[in-house]
């Protein structure tokens, strides 16, 4: 029987605290990517290879009290309902890829979700560090540091020329991916976005929307990541991330600031509504609660709504997801019935903190 | 410049394709990239990501030119795996860690474009990393005795095999 307290909640216990910059920086996630040594990565393994990768990689952490990160859980993908999947991919512990293409895949989750350890992903080894608001520095920290903890017993594909060798010629290197989940109202309303977006691709970073499905980013919720993983340090990597989303930061911060200082009749009126809305429709697509919960957030960011508090919000952000509201309102919703469920769901959650 | 498929986000990934002589330029964000790339991953009717990069492996291109008398290059195969080279170009992805270096001629260029660096700067494994350092010392060492044994100095030579021998045992014992 697979730990199904990580599907149970919304919210993992790491998302609670702010963290610096929370109120543009929703979190901090790094990624590294790792392979064995003589085994074929998971594109080509056999559902045996596979599970002697496995073997190999999910005692290292597993039960483990010594890494310093509290206890780890393995959870088999194999082993999970359909909607615990779901649930998984969108709290982002871990990756449609694991859902979908995966042989013998499976996570190492630690009891506040802060760690995610994926096998059989892309690569056989996907070690996933997630962190409140700013964070990129620590963020590293963490990941390099369970990088360690697998070193000690596993022998990586590695090459003194071209690094840590991936599935992937996009991972190759350093086989790091660090990204800032940053919430951008203001550079949207304002028509900077595109401008700052572009700047951004220029300097090797690349931005995209939350759940990278769709076209348009949820929201106003953008993941800003690096791209090139080969011919820069690790150090270099994150520095280069965590300057230009200072950077971001300031430009969002004087959009917003300008926006109270030009418009504040029109902006306040904006978020009142969408609160209105939300605390009384009867129906709500994903995409209108995406946008009315991204007003609300900057509401509250900018004093104008004394509540909900950000963690209600990010919650709010989970359990709105097609997989959070059938786990909840039953499992066979229709795409009506779950407009449905939505809307109760933030009618029941807003209507009542004012 | 916007992605050429939805006109709305700036492109991110940029790239020339040459089939058989013919250029087709490619302008496109990450967003339709991924969205594409899903429906059909990693097939060769798919435009996924990783087509993309099969895009800058220039697969037909390099073939023409270029009359060397070896294997063409899509004809190269990963002898732990399996994978051939058109494979690995058609799916944009290694099939295990040794087509690095199988492939490894093809590899600079494509590199080149995705990173703008074909060389790892970044963190060594502790261990791995140890024998990497006996690696390049020894390498160095065998060349050293290369040359010493052309020029006859055979003492010289006695002891540079000896350090080798010395070193491997080392690695050996790792
Ligand atoms: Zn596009
Ligand atoms: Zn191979």
């Amino acid at each position: 029987m697979p730990d199904l307290r990580f599907t149970e909640q919304a919210l993992s216990e790491w998302m609670r605290s702010g963290g610096s910059h929370s109120e543009i920086v929703i979190s901090t996630r790094v990624r590294i990517a790792r392979n064995i040594q003589h085994h074929p990565f998971p594109l080509l393994a056999t559902k045996n290879q596979a599970d002697e990768i496995l073997d190999v990689l999910a005692p290292v952490v597993d039960q483990n009290q010594e890494t310093g990160y509290g206890t780890f859980h393995l959870l088999k993908l194999d082993e999970l309902e359909e909607l615990d999947k779901k649930v998984l991919v969108e709290k982002h512990l871990i990756s449609p890829n694991l859902v979908n293409d995966s042989r013998s895949g499976a996570v190492l989750l630690n009891e506040d979700e802060s760690v995610s350890i994926m096998i059989n992903e892309e690569d056989h080894l996907r070690i996933q560090c997630l962190f409140p608001g700013f964070q990129v520095q620590e963020a590293w920290e963490r990941a390099t540091a369970i990088d360690d903890i697998f070193e000690e017993t596993v022998d990586y594909a590695f090459d003194d020329r071209r690094g840590y060798l991936t599935s992937c010629p996009t991972n190759v290197g350093t086989g790091l991916r660090a990204s800032v989940m940053m919430h951008l109202p203001a550079l949207v309303m304002t028509q900077q976005i595109s401008r700052i977006l572009s700047a951004v691709n220029q300097v090797g970073l690349t931005a995209r929307g939350i759940y990278g499905e769709g076209s348009e980013a949820a929201g106003n919720v953008f993941q800003i990541s690096n791209q090139i993983t080969l011919g820069q340090t690790e150090a270099e990597i994150i520095d280069n991330l965590h300057g230009v989303a200072v950077q971001i930061i300031e430009h969002e911060s004087n959009a917003r600031q300008r926006l109270l200082d030009d418009s504040a009749l029109r902006i306040t009126d904006r978020i009142m509504r969408s609160y209105g809305i939300l605390s009384y429709a009867a129906v709500m697509e994903l995409k209108e609660a995406s946008q009315r919960l991204s007003d609300i957030r900057l509401g509250v960011d900018l004093g104008i709504l004394k509540a909900p508090s950000i963690s209600v919000l990010n919650e709010l952000n989970v359990k709105t997801q097609p997989g959070f509201l059938q786990k909840m309102f039953g499992e066979k919703l229709s795409s009506a019935e779950c407009d449905m469920y939505r809307a109760k769901l933030l009618r029941d959650t807003l209507g009542t903190t004012h | 410049m916007l992605c050429q498929e939805c006109g709305v986000r700036p492109a991110t990934l940029h790239f020339t394709k040459i089939v058989n002589g013919e250029k087709t330029e490619f302008h496109i964000c990450e967003n339709c990239a991924r969205e594409k790339g899903e429906l059909i991953p990693g097939t060769s009717g798919g435009f996924s990501i990783h087509s993309l990069l099969s895009g800058l492996l220039d697969l037909e291109g390099s073939s023409k030119g270029k009359s060397s008398p070896e294997a063409k290059p899509q004809e190269v195969r990963c002898e732990e795996c399996g994978m051939t080279y058109r494979q690995f170009s058609k799916l944009g992805r290694f099939g295990c860690s040794s087509c690095y270096k199988f492939f490894d001629k093809g590899l600079d260029p494509l590199f080149k474009r995705v990173h703008g660096n074909t060389s790892h700067v970044g963190k060594i494994p502790k261990r791995i990393g140890a024998q990497i350092q006996f690696k390049r010392q020894i390498d160095e060492l065998k060349e050293q005795l290369q040359q010493v044994i052309a020029q006859e100095e055979f003492e010289r030579a006695a002891e540079l095999r000896d350090q080798i021998r010395k070193l491997e045992k080392e690695i050996a014992q790792e």
